[in-house]
């Protein structure tokens, strides 16, 4: 029998889904591997299926999803984040360290009626989590490696080191050397490909945070390129501001600046 | 044919086209996003003429004035290792129920131009290191024609006076350039080179170029600034392993890898599988690695060097001390590449020299 998947949406864009979707022929040879049961964005719902596999897109954000998610974990065998907001929170996340409340009141003529948990989280810190894809948006590779090693039996191997090595191995020319840029590439993730540096522009770490990630030492490097300390903050303080590492750093610059 | 030929700039051309004949696929260094880099030329006029680069810890600059020199800069971020020692590179294939299948070997006869005595140096060393027992590099390697420029402009981070590997190419090279204001002399190290040059039918070099030519290596020799503290730091680094310095120099080290990717001397690689989605297929891969990730020390579910202050140690004890007992000399070719390209602006000779001072 083949093994059951399901893919859920939460708090997110849809993007990371794309990464299914944006298969091909793959999408075709996926299904003949796996029965995919659950997956709106490609027509197939059946939420509450028992299955091998869940990916989980998007964060924490509603009452309704704080439940959602505990089923989500309790019908899955094998649970896996699927990108920035399901990993990290999201860019949805910076309301975390803002009054998510009067956001709302600020932007809906009626608030009273929307379902709002005051901040937004990642999955894991609400159910166990197996394995977490990073990026804004996953790409089609990160999700096919992981299915592939799914199906053989063995646990993933996660992709850690920083975007530099990855810069280096395509030729790209660094944008920190040259040009100043300030480049989160040094604290950053691989798995993009290194793909802004390679168009001339700083990585904004859309991956989260790499291991022994020096976050540190990079904010130090850029208040040596003359930006200010809320610069610095937001270049931490983006999309995965609420990877801890990241997140750390960020608020210690917020605070500098209000210094 | 006298030993030192002139090649007068407008007809540098005529280099290129003589080995395009040979079969030879030229790379030659230009200008890209703002650095010089190597890459396919077959045109002299797209060389870096006029172009001046500034180097310092962590910074990287490029000028242009009127100069009609193609060679008045020190190296870029790369030369000759992606050409040897491929960035990333499949090994070999399995199919299920069918043989392993290893990748087809690249041997596209490749001249390359431009190439300094840092560099020359570095290839040596990794000729040690891969050259008998690596196919792949092999044949990347034998079919290397290598056109070395004696560097006439080292940048403020050069310092192969100090390791002894330049400014001037000893060894290594098909052919050799000098660069002067109205052209090259030309002098050629192999037998392949000097059919190459013979059938340049150049006009043998004066005695006042050739003087100017040794002027300009002794000026090159005399711009260089920094030194390493010696040329075998393995006794006085291994001496030093619980240094206070190796804890400031964490502080400022982002263990991002960049200096070990542009350092023409390591080698270090991981290599892994990606099997096809289907399961019925996988492409075995290798790439440059570095010590300063995490894959680096991992041993069987223990990371041995997990902080930065490890992986720094490990570079430059490796780099500076234990090479000596693996490749009878140090790993450093002095080529400033790791202080130029270091996103932290760390220098190895500043590290070095207070590692290895009283």
């Amino acid at each position: 029998m083949k093994p059951k998947v399901a893919v859920h949406k939460f708090s997110s864009c849809d993007g990371c889904q794309l990464a299914f979707l944006n298969l091909g022929e793959g999408l075709l040879q996926l299904n003949a591997l796996v029965d995919i049961v659950h997956f709106a964005e490609a027509g197939y719902l059946n939420e509450n299926a028992k299955v091998d596999l869940a990916f989980v897109e998007g964060s924490i954000s509603t009452p309704h999803e704080l439940e959602r998610i505990k089923h989500v974990r309790e019908n899955s065998k094998y649970l896996v984040t699927l990108g920035a907001c399901a990993t990290a929170g999201g860019l949805q996340a910076l309301r975390n360290m803002a009054d998510g409340n009067a956001w709302l009141a600020g932007v809906y003529a009626g608030p009273e009626h929307i379902p709002f948990l005051p901040t937004s989280t990642a999955v894991a810190q609400h159910v166990r989590v197996d394995l977490e894809l990073w990026g804004c948006p996953v790409n089609s590779r990160q999700v096919v490696l992981a299915v592939r090693d799914l199906l053989f039996g063995v646990a993933p191997r996660e992709e850690t080191e920083k975007v530099c090595l990855e810069c280096k191995r395509k030729g790209t020319v660094c944008v920190m050397v040259t040009k100043n840029e300030p480049c989160m590439g040094p604290v950053t993730r691989t798995g993009c490909g290194a793909l802004c540096p390679s168009f001339g522009r700083d990585c904004y770490a859309c991956f989260g945070p790499a291991e022994n990630a020096e976050t540190a030492a990079l904010a130090r490097r850029f208040e040596g390129f003359g930006l200010l300390p809320e610069a610095i903050a937001h270049r931490f303080l983006f999309i995965n501001n609420g990877a801890p590492a990241f997140h750390a750093e960020g608020v210690r610059w917020q605070e500098k600046s209000h210094e | 044919m006298a030993e030192y030929q002139f090649l007068p700039r407008q007809e540098l051309q005529r280099l290129f086209d003589r080995l395009r004949t040979a079969g030879f696929h030229c790379i030659a260094p230009q200008v890209r996003d703002g650095a010089i880099v190597y890459d396919t030329l077959a045109d002299a006029a797209a060389l870096p003429q006029g172009q001046h680069d500034r180097q310092a810890a962590g910074s990287y600059r490029l000028e242009r004035d009127d100069s009609a020199r193609c060679f008045a800069w020190a190296n870029g971020p790369q030369a000759l290792k992606p050409l040897t020692f491929a960035p990333r590179e499949s090994l070999w294939r399995a199919e299920q129920g069918a043989d392993f299948t290893p990748a087809a070997l690249h041997d596209l006869p490749t001249a390359v131009l431009g190439v300094r005595a840092c560099d020359l140096a570095a290839l040596q060393i990794h000729d040690l290191h891969f050259r008998n027992n690596d196919p792949y590099y092999a044949a990347r390697r034998e079919r290397l024609f290598l056109v070395a420029v004696n560097c006439s402009h080292p940048a403020e981070t050069c310092f192969c006076v100090s390791t002894g590997d330049g400014p001037e190419a000893q060894s290594g090279f098909d052919l050799v350039l000098d660069e002067l204001d109205d052209g090259y002399i030309v002098r050629s190290g192999t037998p392949v080179g000097g059919a190459i040059l013979r059938d340049l039918y150049l006009e043998p070099a004066g005695a006042a170029q050739r003087e100017a030519a040794q002027q300009q290596n002794a000026a090159a020799v005399a711009h260089q600034t920094r030194t390493l503290p010696g040329r075998n730091l393995r006794d006085t680094l291994f001496a030093r392993l619980e240094h206070a310095h190796w804890d400031d120099v964490a502080a400022r080290c982002l263990s991002c890898g960049n200096c070990t990717a542009v350092c023409p001397t390591c080698f270090c690689h991981s290599e892994r599988d990606e099997p096809a989605l289907d399961g019925r297929s996988s492409v075995h891969y290798r790439q440059w690695d570095s010590c300063f990730t995490e894959g680096h020390s991992y041993i069987h579910g223990i990371v041995i060097r997990a902080e930065t202050k490890f992986r720094y140690r490990q570079w430059l004890t490796h780099k500076l001390g234990s090479w000596h007992d693996q490749y009878g000399r140090s790993g450093c070719v002095g080529c400033g590449r790791c202080i130029s390209w270091c996103p932290a602006a760390i220098d190895i000779t500043a590290e070095a020299a207070a590692l290895c001072g009283s």
